[in-house]
């Protein structure tokens, strides 16, 4: 199987595993026992009252309908254009729109888990190599109980005592929150357009010259790969052509309503570079210090033993004593030979650790208020918020399905054994 | 000619293969420093009730928030509750959750992995879909999911936990059945006109006990720390009954005190039982397919 084949076989696969757990969330919050609306109230509703809510939340309709609503608002590319974020129903709290909730506390969970996911691999993977370098001395057994003690403490109290240590008596780092109150939070990357530019005959020259260039230099490209321009050569350049042409048109269409051009991703640390505001830079830093850490510390552990065994393995391989034979400094024959064949497997842990991140990711932003994904569950855990719990649990499901597919992808492209 | 029964007055033959353990090296340290803990704590929740100092439950018994002293070994909390008597007995109610999702994450997990890679087909894809897509979620989301729905209480925290859980042992099961069906022996069994629960009760199942036992043990402290997960964003079981999950999370409102002692001891506790069962769990695990004994 080519590489192609197989990506195109891993991404349809993803859409009966996204039905599937969108179905299992539906299941779980509307037919296990126990109604949501009931409940929101604790039971002490009027009738009018539920049935004013479940009127407004769709709720009065037979299951199934309620079902297809479910499943056709998650997939409604329409509205996704029109509001930036996809139709997730309504809150019980206050019938707002749950979708554009979630999307803004999104990027501080994302921020958290790039964060820790980077000082976890750096941790374990350093520490790893280590111990198996040091196999069974001292260090190696103190290595080993270091990795058998994270996977044992919760995330919460680690959270705890390091907010004790560094910001109740050491008063080094904050105790929580993305930013100081009083810094305002960066806005990114923002260029004023000259509004010259917005008449409709300037946009769509200038989006269908962008649209000839891709095409042109997607021709370029398959000349110099010596793909056959013949039919789909042809038909390939004229698909990108279209759609080079319609992401443009859109996205100059967006910028000239927005009045500027603007860069914002939501992550404080890109944002306030892209700003170039070092100090709000400094600031979220030094916020995000503590909860990365945490988090990375926790997943560390098993990123370690993993490193370990396979590194354990792979220095008693051929290759490596041939390389040391060649007199090859040690150094050398550790990081650039046996650490680059073991990673692999690490790689594809941290695929499947980044479920866990998310698990742990709630418990930390709960620790550190931290205004993510998870911080917004319990809060609405706390409002008995039924629709907006399952919005959030299926924005951790998209994100879950997306991340396992890019790292299967990224596997497949480094190790040609998978795709057979 | 049948051996002679011999009672055992003292458990000899117990503390001598604890100590042969030993011998096999880490894996060996592992299991005895890892059932020591538990057992340890097991016992210590068990007698708790009669050995505290004071009420658990029973409000001012000393001043508020006052760190460790000799009259109260572990300090006092929030409302005046000594805190070494609230350890001594706290641990019950999360044993009492992981215990029984172990049980029913048995109950479900192994039958249901035994018999879907045993018939194969259509009815094996499907449960391998569901339980895959479960297994590739967050545990966590989906027991918060869960809990909130079906409200506080043991059960219901044991019955989100376990959902979380079954997978692991579906998939364990599932991959050794798959391997095991193919033996000859099971082939000799299908021959003599064996039924297929017969195979798969009589056959299979004892081969595939080892490492269940391994995955309950390491589940066990997974169910652990999702069981305090949950209590610590507020679906736990309700304030008045002691639980350490629950005083690690009261005691998150008094850090900027600087009250350590209400959270540090319940914490220290919830570490010390996840790490027995998790050291239990990988002493096992490397004594079953010790793959690095070089």
């Amino acid at each position: 199987m080519g590489l192609r084949t197989y990506v195109i076989t891993r991404i349809l696969l993803t859409i009966p595993t996204l039905l599937l757990l969108l179905s299992m969330v539906f299941l779980v919050m509307r037919v296990l026992p126990g109604d949501p609306a009931d409940l929101h109230f604790e039971k002490k509703a009027t009738p009018e009252q539920l049935a004013e809510m479940r009127q407004k939340l769709g709720m009065d309709k037979p299951l199934w309908q309620q079902y297809i609503d479910y499943l056709w608002g998650i997939f409604d590319v329409g509205y996704l254009l029109e509001h930036h974020y996809p139709n997730l129903g309504k809150s019980m709290q206050n019938y707002e729109e749950v979708g554009g909730q979630i999307f803004s506390a999104f990027p501080a969970t994302l921020e958290l888990a790039i964060y820790s996911m980077i000082i976890a691999s750096i941790i374990g993977v350093l520490l790893g190599v280590v111990s198996s370098k040091s196999y069974n001395s001292v260090l190696d057994h103190l290595l080993r109980g270091f990795g058998t003690v994270t996977y044992a403490i919760p995330v919460f109290f680690l959270g705890i005592v390091f907010q004790l240590i560094f910001a109740v008596y050491l008063h080094w780092l904050p105790t929580g929150l993305r930013l100081h109150p009083e810094v305002s939070p960066p806005v990114g990357l923002i260029i004023p357009l000259n509004p010259s530019s917005t008449d409709f005959f300037h946009n769509f020259l200038s989006s269908s010259i962008a649209g000839v260039v891709c095409a042109a230099l997607c021709i370029a490209f398959m000349k110099m790969k010596r793909v056959k321009f013949k039919f789909k050569g042809i038909i390939i350049s004229i698909a990108v052509f279209f759609v080079c042409w319609f992401a443009y048109a859109y996205l100059s269409w967006y910028f000239i309503c927005l009045g500027r051009f603007q860069i914002t991703t939501g992550l404080y640390t890109i944002d306030s570079l892209l700003e170039g505001n070092l100090y709000t830079f400094f600031e979220s830093c030094k916020a995000l210090l503590l909860p990365s850490l945490t988090l990375g510390i926790i997943l560390s552990g098993i990123f370690l033993r993993l490193t370990r065994t396979n590194m354990l393995e792979t220095l008693r391989l051929d290759f490596v004593t041939a390389a040391r034979a060649r007199g090859l400094s040690e150094t050398t024959v550790t990081y650039g030979y046996a650490l680059r064949n073991a990673f692999l497997p690490v790689l594809t842990m941290m695929g499947l650790q980044f479920a866990m991140l998310l698990g742990g990711a709630i418990l930390t932003e709960t620790t550190f208020s931290w205004p993510g994904l998870g911080t917004y569950i319990v809060s609405r855990i706390n409002y008995r918020d039924y629709t907006a719990i399952q919005g959030a649990v299926v924005m951790f499901g998209f994100f879950v399905a997306i991340v396992s597919l890019v790292v299967d992808i990224l596997y497949a492209y480094f190790d040609p054994r998978i795709r057979l | 000619m049948t051996e002679p029964k011999i009672k055992r007055i003292f458990p000899t033959h117990l503390i001598s293969s604890f100590t042969s353990l030993t011998k096999r090296g880490s894996s060996g340290w592992m299991i005895v420093l890892g059932s020591i803990i538990v057992s340890a704590l097991v016992i210590m929740t068990a007698i708790g009730p009669w050995v505290a100092p004071y009420s658990p439950t029973k409000y001012g018994v000393g001043p508020i928030r006052s760190p460790p002293s000799f009259q109260h070994l572990m300090g006092t909390n929030h409302i005046g509750q000594d805190m070494f008597s609230r350890i001594l007995v706290g641990g019950s109610i999360m044993l009492q959750i992981s215990a029984l999702s172990v049980l029913i994450c048995f109950i479900i997990g192994v039958p249901l992995g035994l018999f879907s890679s045993y018939i194969g087909g259509f009815f094996d894809s499907v449960v391998s879909l569901v339980i895959d897509a479960i297994y590739a979620f967050p545990g966590l989301v989906i027991a918060i999911a869960i809990a909130a729905m079906l409200g506080p209480g043991v059960i219901n925290m044991a019955l989100s936990i376990a959902v979380v859980y079954i997978p692991s042992y579906f998939r364990i099961v599932r991959s050794q059945v798959l391997s095991i069906k193919e033996l000859t022996y099971v082939e000799a069994a299908k021959a003599t006109g064996a039924k297929w629960y017969t195979i798969l009760y009589r056959y299979i199942f004892p081969n595939v006990i080892p490492s269940i036992v391994v995955v309950a043990t390491i589940n066990f402290a997974d169910a652990i720390l999702t069981a305090a997960g949950l209590t610590f964003i507020g679906l736990g079981v309700t304030y008045d009954i002691p639980d350490w999950g629950w005083d690690l999370t009261n005691g998150k409102t008094y850090l900027a005190s600087g009250a350590w002692w209400i959270i540090f001891f319940p914490g220290l506790m919830i570490i010390l039982l996840a790490l027995g069962f998790t050291l239990i769990g990988e002493g096992l695990s490397e004594l079953i397919n010790p793959k690095l004994q070089r």
